[in-house]
């Protein structure tokens, strides 16, 4: 299985980290001695772990945590490899290891060129520095040496489009601007192998846009080999041929990106998860009389989700508990953009739907939103009110969940990323041809879409 | 070029590493240097004041309350001053070295790069401090119409040494800090102490002979008398057993620094 063209061999490689818990029976202790001498027994087994040259760890009870567990796989030269997965999969364990900042617990990897890792935008900015400072400090961080960055210093200012701020120090930047003159410095390193962590997740969409533009040029044009962790499963899409989904630090696929995007987003089905609202979630506006319990995403077959595909209506299953009856209730949905925003709402009443009578007990319902989303990121909320408007029970990011980009071959696929997120009922009207010759200059302006 | 990661593999190529990251060494040196000078106010007379002051206070409670000798002729606050610099030198690149891997947290969990290049860069800032003190020492030196011997075109090797006897210590503890972070209390004991068992307020000629070489196991001890014996020319002499048994102090302490730094290098990014 070994191929003689891998950039990258990856052997069973395995990392594990140790974790400290405050046992359960610490939780009760009750007197002071209790205390007292708990403390003392921490501090002789710190100690006797510092002479003996071990990690000290917090709390009193020990457990292993295999952040990847027995990874193989390869990389070729001048692929693009997408690494998908959910948040404490892996992934960035994975980067860390590949870029040499962690050591793996267990396993090989061979490496053939030079690498540069981007696990971070602006990794070492020093906001004190000039903006001209920064790309110096930057650019060595990253592995550029003064020469290659002198060269390249009129490029990657012209990609940043910081022109007039180069002399001012970046703590004056606008969170913008301090994005694109990271991205712009990191887009101009030209190793081998480059490593990209989630850093097309900041900034304007427009500049996400130009990002992604350049690393496509970047593994398309120069041959490069490039590691890309996102979850933006759109530019992922755009960007790799080859994907590899991680779940719980195994692999599940190594194989073409749309076999592993597919896995990813079916994930809901082979795991317990039931959509029930973590309980952690803060309720700032609950009075107690009734209860959100459970929020699910189901796509077009009844499976329940936390993706859905472009062009898929938005199926919701929303359960409450009710333990004082309210005579006449309402539900209502709202859905946020990846940050928190609000972007519209719907309510059980809608177009004249009468009250929701609550007894007490279990209740469900079901909310069908018709395809109406851009793709991106975005979250649920729920409420319970009464028909005044009197709030019972509210919950903001009670799921998160994805609007993919359609496949390559469907009408709804878009080769870009889109802005904004709406997207209303729409008919276009016939195109059609006013008059064969062109009038005088000055009178029509052509219109230009960039798209 | 081919890397191999597994676990516990010593890297081959280590310090050829290091020498090809020497570009970010001087960056980070620069960096730290025009960041520590940015936005104070009086910026370098910092590194003027602080030595000055001590020298003074020494001069007095050494030279005239407590009557110490001078080492030859030469005038005590010179002799004080003398030994200040390297001391001072010392006492700064530890404390900032050990604090620098912990200050650069952010940078250790996100790109990889020989960790050693952080706390030797640290010191650079105090070498920029120890030339401005330096700077004092020659207007003293004109002030006292004291003129230095050939012994003064051997000071830089002593100012290497200086850098070494500092480097081992800090990487050692520099190491010991991110694990343990009770290590950043021991480094201001460490000073204090230091200034008084190191002959910086007094000339290393006041201990009694048959303790001489005993207190040279100070590694500092050795550097002091060499600055002295540079400065103040003929005035002063080196007990030449002493400064050897300080030398290998010296190179003791940075062959531990050094084994304990690479030994939980790669582990820092899990541990910070």
């Amino acid at each position: 299985m070994l191929n003689s063209d891998a950039i990258i061999t990856v052997e069973n490689l395995s990392k594990r980290y140790l974790v400290g818990h405050e046992s359960e029976a610490a939780g009760g202790y009750h007197s002071l001695r209790d205390s007292i001498s708990r403390q003392a027994r921490n501090l002789l087994r710190k100690t006797a772990d510092m002479a003996r040259g071990r990690q000290i760890i917090q709390g009193d009870e020990v457990e292993e945590f295999w952040a990847l567990k027995d990874v193989s796989f390869e990389v070729g030269r001048g692929e693009v490899l997408g690494i998908v997965g959910r948040n404490g999969a892996g992934k960035s364990t994975l980067l860390k290891i590949l870029s040499r900042i962690t050591e793996p617990t267990d396993g090989r990897i061979r490496i053939r060129g030079r690498v540069a890792s981007l696990l971070e935008v602006g990794t070492g900015f020093h906001p004190e520095l000039t903006g001209r400072e920064n790309i110096f400090l930057n650019g060595s961080i990253l592995g550029m040496t003064r020469v290659e960055i002198k060269r390249k210093f009129d490029e990657i200012v012209q990609f940043a489009e910081i022109e007039k701020f180069l002399d001012t120090p970046v703590k004056r930047y606008s969170s913008g601007m301090y994005v694109r003159l990271a991205f712009a410095v990191a887009a101009h390193l030209e190793p081998e192998i480059l490593i990209v962590d989630e850093v097309l997740a900041v900034g304007d969409i427009a500049f996400q846009r130009k990002c992604l533009g350049k690393m496509k040029d970047v593994s398309r044009d120069d041959g490069r080999t490039v590691l890309f962790v996102s979850h933006n499963i759109a530019a992922i899409r755009s960007l790799c041929r080859k994907g590899l989904y991680l779940e719980n630090g195994l692999v599940k696929v190594c194989g073409g990106i749309d076999e592993a995007v597919r896995e990813y987003i079916g994930r809901g089905d082979s795991d317990a998860f039931d959509g029930t609202i973590p309980a952690e979630l803060p309720r700032e506006y609950s009075t107690g009389e009734a209860r959100l319990v459970r929020l699910q995403l189901h796509d077009r077959g009844g499976n329940q989700v936390h993706a859905i595909v472009t062009g898929e209506p938005l199926d919701i299953l929303v359960r409450w508990e009710v333990s004082q009856p309210i005579e006449e209730g309402m539900i209502e949905i709202g859905i946020a953009d990846s940050e928190g925003r609000q972007i519209t709402q719907s309510f059980s009443n809608h177009g004249g739907a009468p009250a929701i009578r609550m007894a007490e007990g279990t209740h469900e319902i079901r909310l069908r939103i018709e395809d109406t989303i851009f793709p991106g990121r975005y979250s649920l909320l729920a409420g319970i009110h009464k028909i005044d408007g009197a709030t019972v029970d509210f919950v903001e990011r009670a799921l998160d969940f994805e609007v993919i980009n359609a496949g390559r071959d469907d009408p709804n696929y878009y080769p870009w990323t889109v802005r904004g997120y709406l997207r209303p009922m729409q008919s276009w009207g016939e195109p059609s041809r006013l008059a064969r010759k062109l009038e005088p200059a000055g009178t029509t302006r052509a219109t230009n879409f960039d798209h | 070029m081919e890397i191999i990661l597994e676990a516990g593999r010593a890297e081959k190529n280590y310090w050829a590493d290091l020498w090809r990251y020497r570009e970010l060494f001087q960056v980070l040196a620069w960096r730290d240097v025009s960041v520590r000078y940015k936005q104070t106010v009086i910026g370098v007379v910092w590194a003027v004041i602080r030595p000055f002051l001590t020298m003074v206070v020494f001069t007095v409670i050494f030279g005239r309350l407590a009557k110490l000798p001078s080492e030859g002729s030469a005038p005590y606050p010179l002799m004080v001053f003398a030994g200040m610099l390297p001391w001072t030198f010392f006492s700064t690149a530890l404390g900032d070295a050990s604090n620098s891997l912990i200050s650069n947290a952010n940078l250790i969990s996100k790109v990889y790069f020989p960790r050693l290049i952080v706390p030797a860069a640290t010191i650079v800032v105090a070498f920029i401090d120890f030339l401005v003190s330096f700077a004092i020492l020659i207007g003293m030196m004109m002030w006292y119409r004291y003129v230095p011997g050939w012994q003064m075109l051997v000071l830089p090797v002593f100012v290497l040494i200086a850098f070494l006897a500092a480097l081992g210590p800090a990487l050692w503890i520099t190491a010991a800090n991110v694990k343990y972070r009770d290590f950043r209390y021991v480094i201001p004991f460490i000073v204090q102490f230091g200034l008084y068992l190191s002959p910086v307020g007094f000339s290393s000629t006041v201990v009694p002979e048959r303790w001489r070489l005993l207190y040279s196991l100070n590694p500092m001890v050795g550097v002091i008398d060499g600055f002295r014996w540079c400065i103040l020319g003929g005035e002063s002499q080196i007990y030449w057993p002493g400064f050897a048994l300080s030398l290998v102090g010296v190179a003791a302490f940075l062959w531990i620094g050094i084994r304990q730094f690479r030994k939980v290098e790669k582990t820092f990014a899990d541990l910070i």
